[in-house]
C-alpha cells in the first residue's frame, strides 16, 4: 500500500477532531430516544456506542451528523458547538448501515462524489480517489457499477466515499451488520486497520457487543435513551458497572444471595447451599444482592468437594467447550462453560455436581441491580 | 433503530415548505377552486339565482334525468360482473397453466385496455351494427342477430374493453402468492376446489374488489361509447354532455348538479370498496410463486384456444379499424380493394390535429414528471398533515370523470381572473390533473422503496439536501417515474370525455377528429386516425416493456 501517499497518518491526523456530547437530549413526542447524554470522544479514537436496538445509539450518532436536531444540551468538534450547523456543512464522513452507495454511478463516481462537491480539481479527484480505492483495496472495481458488486465490496465503497473527503470525524452506523458472520470478522479488522492508520476520531454504532468489544478503543453502552457504562472493552467486561452491562455484554448468570457480613475490604455473600464467598468490594451494605457469574468463572467439581451443589440438566457439545446447565434448585438455572482441553472429563445429564466460583472475577451488584458492589 | 428525521435543518426545511405551499396553491386555483364552483352552481336555482335545491328535485323528479342514473348504475353493475366473470378464470388459467403463447396473449390484452375507449364502440358498429360485416353476411344465410345499439351494445363493448383490468389486476395478485401457501393447504387435506375457496379466492378477494371498483368507475365515467353506441338508451355522462352543450352561453346549473351526482355515485363506489376490503387486505410478497401445471395436450389446446378467442374479441376493435383504415372509400362508403387514401387524407386535412395531440400530450407529460416527484416527495419524505392534504387533493381526480373535469375547468376559466377556454393550456391542465393520481402513485412507489440514507450520504458528502435532490433522488427516481409517465402518455393521447368539452377549433387533437369523423360517415379517415392513435400506443408500450425490462405492470 505504499502509493497510499496522500492518506499520511500526519496529514490526516491534523484533520481529526474530538467530540464532546453534553447533556443532550431527543424526544419524539413524549418519547425520549436519548435522554442526558454526556460524552467525551477523544481525537483519533475508536469510539463505540453499544445497546440494543431502541437504546438511542443511532439518534445518537444521526445527532452528531445534524439529520437529528438536539432539543436539548449541545455537541461540539474541538470546543466548535454544532448545533446549529447543517449536516452537509459538518464534514463528517458517514458509514451506512445498508451501505447507501449511490446505485446510479460507478465506483469511482462514488467515490468522486464528495470531491466535486467541494469543488476539487478534476486532476486532483482521479489522484485522491485512486489513492484510496487502493488503500481500500477496491482499485479493480472502479469502473464497475454498484450492482456488480457483492455486500462487503459495496461497503467498501461507502467507507472509501466516506473517508476520500478527509472527514472531521468519521461516523459508522452497524457497518457490518447486513454481512455475513465472516465477512464481518474480516471487515471488522479492515475497518480497524485503515481507522489507525488514519488516525481518525470514530464513532461507531452496534448492537453487536463481540464486534464492540473487538474494534473499540473505548465502548458506551446504552439502555432506554441512557448511558449505562462507558470504559475500555475489558474494564466493561469484567467489572460491569449494572446488571444490565453485565447481561448485555457476554452472558452472564444472575443469581439472588445475601450479603451477611463485611471484613474489611470483603464482602461475604452467602450463596446457594450455604457456601460463603469472600469478595473483594468497595462499598458493600448488608441485604439481599445479586451475583453476576460468567459461564467461565464457575467451575465443575466432584459434588463431593463442594458446598456449592446441583444437577446437570442440559450438555451441549460445541467443539471446543461444552456447555451446561445446572439446576442449582431454589428455581435457580446456572450455564457453566468448560474447555474440552482443560477439564478431565464430562459430565452426564442427571449427574451430581460440585460447583466452584472464581472470588477474584465474579461481580456483585445490588438487589436492584443499578449498583455495583465490587 | 429506525427513526426517520422529521426535523431537518433550516435551509432545506425552506425550501419544501415553499414547494408544498406552491404545490397546494396550484391544486387550490386549478382543482379545488373549478370543482368547488361546479359544487355551489348545482345549488342555485337556474331562474332567479337564489340558492335552492331546485336542481336537485328536477333531477330526481323528472324521469327523463333520474332514468339516467338507473341506466348507468345498470349498465356499470352488469359490466362489472361480466369482466369480472370473463377476468377471472382466465387470469387463474393464463398464470397457472402452461397455455400456449402467454406473452402474445398479454399484449393483446393490454392493447385493448389501452387503446382510445370509443374505438371499441365504433368498431363494434362496423361489425354487427346495422350495416355491419357480420350482420350482413348473417343476414346473407337468413340470420338477424339482435340490434347492438343501447343497452346490449354498451354492455358487449364495455365488458371487452374493461375485463382486462380484472384479468391484469388479478394475474398480478395469484402470481404474488407465494406456492407454499397453497401447498400448506393441500398438505393440511384441502384439494381442488376447496382449496382455491378457502386459500386462494380469499387471497385474491381484495384484488377482485379493487378491480371491479376500476371496471364500474371507468365505465360509468366513459362518454365516448355511450355516445356512439347507446343510441336512445341514455346514461348519466351523456346526459351531462347534451345539457352542458345546451347550456353554453347559460349558467350550466344543470350540467354541474349531474356532475355532481355522477361523482357523488364514483365516491361512494370507491368507498363503499374501501369499507368492504380494508380490513381483508392482506400483503403478500410471494418468494416463490406457483409454477404453472403441466395440462394434457387436449386440455392445453382447448384452454389456449378459449384464451385467445376472448383476446381476439377484445382486441377485435383495433384489427377492424386497422384493416378499414386501408380499405378504399367513395364518400362515407367503402369500396373494394385497399389503399392508403385515408393515410393520405387525413395528412393533409388533419395534420393539425395529428401534431396536437403529440403536442399536448408531451407538454402534459413534463408537466407531470415534475410536478408528480416535488409532491410524491414531500408527500412521502415530509409527512405531515398538510402533505397528507395535498396527497388527498392530487389523488381526488381519480374519481372525477373527465367530462365533469372538463366543464368545471370551462366554468371556472372562461371568466377574469383566468380566461383560458379555447386555447391549448385548458386541454394540457386537464390531462395534467387527469392523469396526476397515477403519477402520483408509480412516484411515490418507488421513494417508498429508496432508502432515504442514500440521500443522507450525500448529505454527509457536503451536498446541500437541495442540490441532493436533484442529484440524487431526482436521478434515482427517473426510471421508474418515466415508466409511469409512458402510461399516462398513453392514456392522454388516447383521451377523449374532457378533451370533447375542452377543445376548440384551433385545438382539435386526433380523438376529438375520429369522433367528429364518424359523425360525419367518413370512416375510412376514422379509421386512420384511430390506427395511427394504436400505433403510437403499441410502440409506446414497446418502450415500457424496455425500460421496466419486461417487469411493469400496466394497472
Amino acid at each position: 500500500m505504499g502509493g497510499a501517499l496522500f492518506f499520511s497518518a500526519s496529514r490526516s491526523n491534523k484533520m481529526s477532531r474530538s467530540v464532546s456530547i453534553d447533556g443532550v437530549t431527543k424526544k419524539f413526542g413524549d418519547f425520549k430516544a436519548v435522554d442526558g447524554v454526556t460524552i467525551d470522544i477523544h481525537e483519533g479514537e475508536f469510539f463505540t456506542l453499544l445497546g440494543p436496538s431502541g437504546c438511542g445509539k443511532t439518534t445518537l450518532l444521526r445527532m452528531i451528523i445534524g439529520f437529528n436536531s438536539i432539543d436539548e444540551g449541545s455537541i461540539s468538534f474541538s470546543e466548535r458547538k454544532m448545533n446549529e450547523i447543517p449536516p452537509h456543512k459538518r464534514n463528517i464522513g458517514m458509514v451506512f448501515q445498508n451501505y447507501a452507495v449511490f446505485p446510479h454511478m460507478t465506483v469511482f463516481d462514488n467515490v468522486a462524489y464528495g470531491l466535486k462537491a467541494r469543488g476539487v480539481a478534476k486532476e486532483d479527484i482521479r489522484r485522491q480517489v485512486t489513492d484510496v480505492l487502493k488503500l481500500i483495496k477496491i482499485e479493480q472495481y472502479a469502473k464497475r457499477s454498484p450492482s456488480q458488486l457483492s455486500g462487503g465490496q459495496q461497503q467498501r465503497v461507502a467507507l472509501a466515499r466516506a473517508i476520500v473527503i478527509e472527514p472531521s470525524i468519521l461516523l459508522m452506523d452497524e457497518p457490518l451488520s447486513n454481512l455475513d458472520a465472516k465477512l464481518r470478522v474480516e471487515m471488522r479488522s479492515a475497518i480497524k486497520e485503515i481507522q489507525k492508520r488514519l488516525n481518525i476520531t470514530t464513532v461507531y454504532v452496534t448492537h453487536d457487543q463481540e464486534e464492540a468489544l473487538a474494534i473499540s478503543d473505548r465502548i458506551a453502552v446504552m439502555n432506554m435513551g441512557h448511558i449505562q457504562q462507558i470504559g475500555f472493552p475489558r474494564e466493561i467486561y469484567s467489572r460491569p458497572r449494572n446488571t444490565f452491562v453485565a447481561g448485555f455484554i457476554g452472558i452472564s448468570n444472575l443469581l439472588k444471595a445475601d450479603l451477611v457480613g463485611i471484613e474489611g475490604t470483603f464482602g461475604l455473600v452467602e450463596f446457594i447451599g450455604g457456601e460463603i464467598l469472600k469478595i473483594p468490594m468497595r462499598e458493600p451494605r448488608i441485604g439481599k444482592v445479586i451475583v453476576a457469574v460468567r459461564p467461565e468463572e464457575a467451575k465443575l467439581m466432584d459434588a463431593g468437594s463442594c458446598t456449592m451443589k446441583g444437577t446437570v440438566v442440559e450438555a451441549t457439545f460445541l467443539g471446543d467447550t461444552i456447555t451446561y446447565v445446572i439446576d442449582l434448585g431454589n428455581d435457580l438455572m446456572m450455564q457453566v462453560n468448560e474447555y474440552i482441553a482443560e477439564s478431565e472429563f464430562s459430565h452426564t445429564v442427571g449427574s451430581k455436581v460440585g460447583i466452584k466460583l472464581d472470588e477474584s472475577r465474579i461481580n456483585v451488584f445490588s438487589a436492584d441491580g443499578e449498583k455495583a458492589f465490587v | 433503530m429506525k427513526l426517520t428525521f422529521k426535523k431537518r435543518p433550516r435551509g432545506s426545511d425552506a425550501f419544501w415548505n415553499s414547494i408544498t405551499w406552491i404545490l397546494l396553491i396550484l391544486v387550490a386555483f386549478f382543482l379545488v377552486y373549478p370543482f368547488a364552483g361546479l359544487l355551489l352552481r348545482s345549488f342555485f336555482a337556474v331562474d332567479t339565482g337564489k340558492p335552492s335545491l331546485q336542481n336537485y328535485k328536477q333531477f330526481f323528479g323528472f324521469a327523463y334525468y333520474f332514468n339516467t342514473l338507473l341506466h348507468s348504475f345498470a349498465v356499470s353493475t352488469l359490466t362489472t360482473i361480466f369482466a369480472v366473470i370473463l377476468g377471472v378464470p382466465m387470469a387463474y388459467i393464463v398464470t397457472r397453466y402452461n397455455i400456449a403463447g402467454k406473452k402474445l396473449l398479454r399484449m393483446m390484452i393490454i392493447i385493448s385496455l389501452l387503446s382510445p375507449p370509443f374505438i371499441g364502440a365504433y368498431s363494434w358498429i362496423m361489425l354487427l351494427g346495422r350495416n355491419g360485416f357480420i350482420t350482413k353476411i348473417l343476414a346473407g344465410i337468413g340470420l338477424q342477430i339482435p340490434t347492438i345499439y343501447g343497452f346490449k351494445g354498451l354492455l358487449l363493448v364495455f365488458t371487452l374493453k374493461l375485463f382486462p383490468y380484472v384479468f391484469l389486476y388479478v394475474s398480478g395478485a395469484l402470481g404474488s402468492i407465494d406456492g407454499s401457501l397453497e401447498e400448506a393447504a393441500e398438505s393440511l387435506g384441502m384439494h381442488g376446489i376447496k382449496r382455491l375457496l378457502t386459500v386462494t379466492f380469499p387471497l385474491i378477494l381484495p384484488t377482485i374488489a379493487a378491480s371491479s371498483v376500476m371496471v364500474f368507475m371507468t365505465s360509468l365515467a366513459d362518454l365516448g361509447t355511450p355516445m356512439l353506441i347507446g343510441e336512445g338508451y341514455k346514461v348519466l355522462p351523456v346526459l351531462v354532455y347534451e345539457e352542458y352543450m345546451s347550456e353554453i352561453g347559460g349558467n350550466a346549473a344543470m350540467a354541474s348538479t349531474l356532475s355532481v351526482i355522477i361523482v357523488a355515485s364514483s365516491l361512494a363506489i370507491f368507498f363503499i370498496q374501501k369499507l368492504i376490503v380494508g380490513k381483508k387486505n392482506v400483503s403478500m410478497n410471494g418468494t416463490r410463486p406457483t409454477a404453472p401445471k403441466k395440462l394434457s395436450s387436449i386440455n392445453r389446446i382447448l384452454l389456449t384456444a378459449a384464451c385467445y378467442l376472448v383476446a381476439l374479441c377484445a382486441i377485435a376493435p383495433q384489427i377492424t379499424t386497422i384493416i378499414t383504415s386501408f380499405i378504399k372509400t367513395r364518400g362515407p362508403l367503402f369500396v373494394k380493394g385497399f389503399s392508403l387514401e385515408s393515410y393520405t387524407s387525413i395528412w393533409f386535412k388533419l395534420s393539425d390535429n395529428i401534431s396536437h395531440t403529440f403536442l399536448y400530450g408531451i407538454v402534459a407529460i413534463a408537466i407531470m414528471i415534475v410536478i408528480g416527484m416535488l409532491s410524491s416527495y414531500v408527500i412521502v419524505r415530509r409527512q405531515s398533515r398538510i402533505t397528507s392534504l395535498l396527497d388527498t387533493a392530487l389523488m381526488s381526480p381519480y374519481v372525477i370523470p373527465g367530462a365533469v373535469l372538463g366543464i368545471s375547468l370551462v366554468i371556472a376559466f372562461n371568466k377574469p381572473p383566468l380566461i383560458l377556454t379555447g386555447t391549448a393550456a385548458i386541454m394540457i391542465l386537464s390531462y395534467v390533473i387527469r392523469k396526476m393520481p397515477s403519477i402520483l402513485r408509480s412516484s411515490s412507489a418507488i421513494l417508498y422503496q429508496l432508502d432515504p440514507s442514500v440521500d443522507e450520504a450525500s448529505i454527509s458528502l457536503g451536498v446541500s439536501p437541495i442540490m441532493t435532490f436533484f442529484k440524487i433522488t431526482a436521478v434515482m427516481m427517473l426510471p421508474g417515474v418515466a415508466s409511469g409517465a409512458i402510461l399516462s402518455w398513453i392514456s392522454t393521447i388516447n383521451e377523449l370525455s374532457s378533451t370533447l368539452i375542452l377543445y376548440s377549433g384551433r385545438t382539435g387533437t386526433i380523438s376529438v377528429a375520429i369522433y367528429t369523423e364518424i359523425f360525419k360517415d367518413s370512416f375510412g379517415t376514422a379509421a386512420a386516425l384511430a390506427s395511427l392513435l394504436t400505433l403510437a400506443t403499441i410502440v409506446s408500450l414497446l418502450i415500457f416493456d424496455k425500460l421496466t425490462k419486461g417487469k411493469g405492470s400496466i394497472v
